[in-house]
């Protein structure tokens, strides 16, 4: 045992030696994530990677593509690497509200294919531990009453999916989210770092990237932007909606590929996902990352996808993002 | 104290268990040639290396201390190709090649490169003793820097490096411009707005730090080697057996204490890291220490700053993410995403629910130095070697290694036009004798600067006096002003206590 294992990692120290880079055969598949490590693309990618693992004959090799939020993926793949078989690229709704504000420029939701989701993910409303701000509720009388009063931060810029769900909350507040006080960092964890520090006084993150902070007790989730209240370790905290707040956003995670890519090499991860959809194996992974199941993949993906766009088309619209 | 040894205890169990020793020898070995090679640095090391690492079936603690032992590695090999090649392995070695390839030229590569070992070594032990004493407490100040105090920390970083290298103050000064220049390219990071991207989304995320370094540095430096191979102008250097001495290490030992710290604390905050580290570290040491003017042509002093400084900050990278789960730096953000494919929650709950994965880790960091520095030194002698290699063959190798190391970070074939064509910007800006280096140091804390600084002024509602509203601003505000009045000052005095010109004010 301990002799297989000195083995491989000899194969490790040999591999030092020959770098490995990005392939295009089929049976290399490969998940990008169009961003630097350690964020939510990275999160959906190893999603792919171990959730699919049973099921793709090689393992899923997962890349990195970092560059506009995604822009730069999206538009590899719609100009170079458009029949590229064995490559899966992650998107979020994020990426469906850049398509719509026009961010990944000339293409749209039509020009790529959908294959299949990770999860679902949701926001959630974060203040440090020893705030003022017990409920939401509290929050909220005071973006009514001057929206500048509360400093907000989150990893995105204006107009991003971060920024999305804090004006969301001040319309709601019936106030109007270009007077937001929102401070845009480079990334949920440099967000949070300025949480803790009490730069920023209240984060809009997500439910996923808390399950490391949740336990330590430093921060506190005023609520959960999600439709109904969350399985354990978020089983306690309510949702905007029970606190009489209508706002929900839901961050669907999953993976788009080339436009011109083969009915059978499209069909293919259909498959492998639909699979792992129905093992138990999945629904585990799903956990561990901090992800809600929606599982949708190949035409009920591509029915879905065109149904949230037209959502986030009119939300943007109403937010000023777009005309 | 007691908990900290029974810690370290705990830990030492672990990182000498006989797989966990190999495991971190391989990854030591296995960074220094990743982190050699022009372009791949620690990041895309850890980032390839992750899969593999967990695919091997290896415990947490194991496959953890694999890789922080190819990020330690990597800090390490990142001064072999800066002293030997005049072109950084990495992006927190730019600083070394400004003394350390002088050094090679004049016969002493063996003397740079082993050093620098040891300046390197004495910083990341430096960082992993502090580490393991002080973390908690020094996360929690780390995340106490708001934007307004990173501006602070930008200004007083500018303030040391305002004597930077290069013989004219007007073309010092547009090295930086350009570097803020490119540094604004790319979508803003504050209201989405694409600036200067002129439509092309390869752009659209800025340029990567990494292939302003390849190209500005890397292929301009080909483009002179080429250019004195054309013109009969390069010599051949002489095999050189050169190693460290004593006199050099005790000449250089309060440069490395300063460099350490400073590494250290610079590496901490989260957001920045070993190349801002390494920055700042060389420009304080050129301002207190360069009497002679002999920064920047080979002075053992300005190799050992930014060495020492990057490694300490490497360690100090690991602080928040150990203690807070927040990365302080891009690598410690893959090591993070490492913990939670384990399903270990970083963070103060980890020390005491995981304590042998996060002391295991703690002691492999002193085991990896200790390994580095004997693996580094027997082999200086082979790397000094390289330099005798005939140029004809080291041209193509170098350009074939940076072209596999920045198409390996994203596998995006715009990248390599990118480079050639900053390395011809680079080429013609080295013709027009500019330095290099205020345009790299320019693009980096410009970038910082800018998006810290409109941080800060978001947070206030565009109120500039949240920047000096607070002591840890206006601390940093002070010791810029010391750092540049110092010198100016001990010169005065040295020149009247000479008498060689009477003072002024006579």
């Amino acid at each position: 045992m301990l002799l297989a294992r000195f083995g491989a990692a000899f194969c490790v120290a040999a591999s030092f030696v020959a770098p490995a880079f990005a392939q295009s055969q089929i049976d290399n598949p490969e998940c990008i994530a169009p961003a630097n490590p350690g964020g939510g693309f990275d999160l959906t990618c190893r999603i792919a990677q171990t959730g699919l693992d049973p099921h793709v004959d090689a393992p899923v090799q997962v890349t990195f593509m970092p560059g506009g939020i995604g822009a730069v993926a999206y538009n590899l793949f719609n100009t170079s690497r458009t029949d590229d078989g064995s490559a899966i690229v992650a998107f979020s709704t994020g990426s469906l509200l850049n398509i719509v504000t026009g961010k990944y420029g000339e293409f749209t939701e039509k020009d790529v294919r959908w294959v299949g989701t990770a999860g679902a993910d949701f926001g959630a409303v974060v203040v440090r531990a020893d705030s003022e701000y017990k409920d939401l509720s509290h929050l909220m009388s005071d973006f009514s009453a001057d929206p500048a009063s509360v400093v907000v931060g989150a990893g995105g810029s204006v107009g991003s999916q971060d920024w999305m769900k804090g004006a969301l909350l001040l319309r709601e507040a019936g106030a109007s989210p270009v007077d937001m006080r929102y401070v845009a960092f480079d990334g949920g964890g440099d967000a949070i770092a300025a949480l803790l520090g009490g730069s920023i006084e209240v984060y809009m993150g997500d439910v996923g990237e808390m399950v490391p902070h949740v336990e330590s007790g430093q921060m506190r989730l005023l609520a959960v932007l999600s439709p109904e209240r969350l399985d354990a370790p978020f089983a306690e905290i309510p949702t905007a909606i029970e606190q009489g707040f209508d706002v929900e956003w839901t961050i669907l995670r999953g993976f788009y590929m080339g436009g011109d890519v083969s009915d059978s090499d499209y069909q293919k991860w259909v498959d492998a996902f639909n699979a792992a959809y129905a093992t138990d194996a999945f629904a585990q992974v799903q956990k561990e990352k901090g992800l809600l199941p929606l599982n949708l993949a190949g035409d009920e993906l591509q029915t879905s996808i065109e149904k949230r766009v037209q959502n986030l088309r009119d939300i943007a619209t109403e937010a000023g993002l777009i005309n | 104290m007691e908990a900290v040894l029974n810690g370290l205890a705990t830990g030492f169990g672990v990182a000498l268990d006989p797989l966990n020793l190999f495991l971190v020898l391989a990854g030591c070995f296995g960074g220094t040639l990743i982190g050699a090679l022009p372009g791949l640095g620690p990041i895309n090391g850890v980032a390839i290396l992750l899969p593999i690492a967990y695919g091997l079936g290896f415990g947490p603690e194991s496959a953890l201390i694999l890789l922080a032992g190819i990020y330690y590695g990597a800090e390490y090999g990142g001064r072999i190709s800066s002293i030997l090649l005049n072109v950084p392995g990495d992006a927190g070695a730019v600083m070394t090649t400004l003394d350390g390839n002088p050094m090679a030229r004049a016969g002493a590569a063996g003397r740079a490169l082993s050093l620098s070992a040891v300046a390197s070594f004495v910083g990341g032990t430096f960082a992993v003793i502090l580490l393991s004493l002080f973390a908690p407490p020094l996360a929690s100040f780390a995340v106490t820097f708001s934007p307004a105090d990173y501006v602070a920390l930008m200004v007083f970083a500018f303030a040391s490096l305002a004597s930077l290298v290069g013989k004219s103050a007007v073309k010092t000064l547009l090295g930086a411009t350009i570097g803020l220049m490119l540094a604004t390219v790319g979508i803003d990071a504050n209201t989405g707005v694409a600036r200067y991207t002129f439509g092309i989304p390869d752009i659209l995320a800025g340029i990567d730090f990494l292939i302003v370094v390849v190209g500005l540095f890397g292929m301009a430096e080909l483009l002179t080697l080429v250019e004195h191979q054309v013109s009969g102008k390069l010599k051949s250097l002489p095999v050189d057996k050169s190693f460290v001495r004593l006199v050099d290490l005790a000449r250089c030992k309060w440069t490395i204490a300063r460099a350490s710290v400073i590494g250290f604390f610079i590496g901490i905050l989260p957001g920045t890291g070993a190349s801002v580290a390494s920055a700042v570290a060389y420009g304080t040491e050129k301002r207190i220490s360069d009497s002679e003017k002999t920064f920047g042509t080979g002075d053992v002093r300005g190799l050992a700053a930014p060495e020492a400084a990057n490694n300490a900050a490497a360690g100090g990278a690991m602080v928040p993410m150990l203690t807070l789960g927040i990365p302080g730096s891009g690598t410690t953000a893959i090591l993070l995403g490492a913990l939670l494919m384990f399903n270990i929650q970083p963070g103060p709950m980890m020390f005491t629910q995981r304590p042998e994965v996060a002391w295991g880790l703690i002691a492999s960091m002193y085991i990896g130095n200790i390994a580095l520095l004997v693996i580094n030194l027997p082999l200086v002698g082979l790397f000094a070697r390289m330099l005798t290699i005939p140029q004809h063959y080291l041209t193509p190798l170098i350009a074939i290694l940076a072209f596999i190391g920045i198409y390996t970070i994203v596998g995006n074939p715009f990248d390599l036009l990118l480079i050639t064509g900053l390395g011809v910007f680079g080429w013609f800006l080295r013709k027009l004798d500019f330095s290099l280096a205020p345009v790299i140091l320019g693009f980096v804390l410009g970038g910082l600067f800018e998006d810290n600084l409109r941080r800060a002024l978001s947070i206030s509602g565009g109120d500039w006096a949240i920047l000096i509203e607070n002591y840890k601003s206006i601390t940093l505000y002070i010791l810029a002003l010391l750092v540049v009045m110092i010198p100016i000052w001990l010169a005065r005095r040295a020149r009247r206590i000479h008498g060689g010109v009477p003072a002024e004010e006579d």
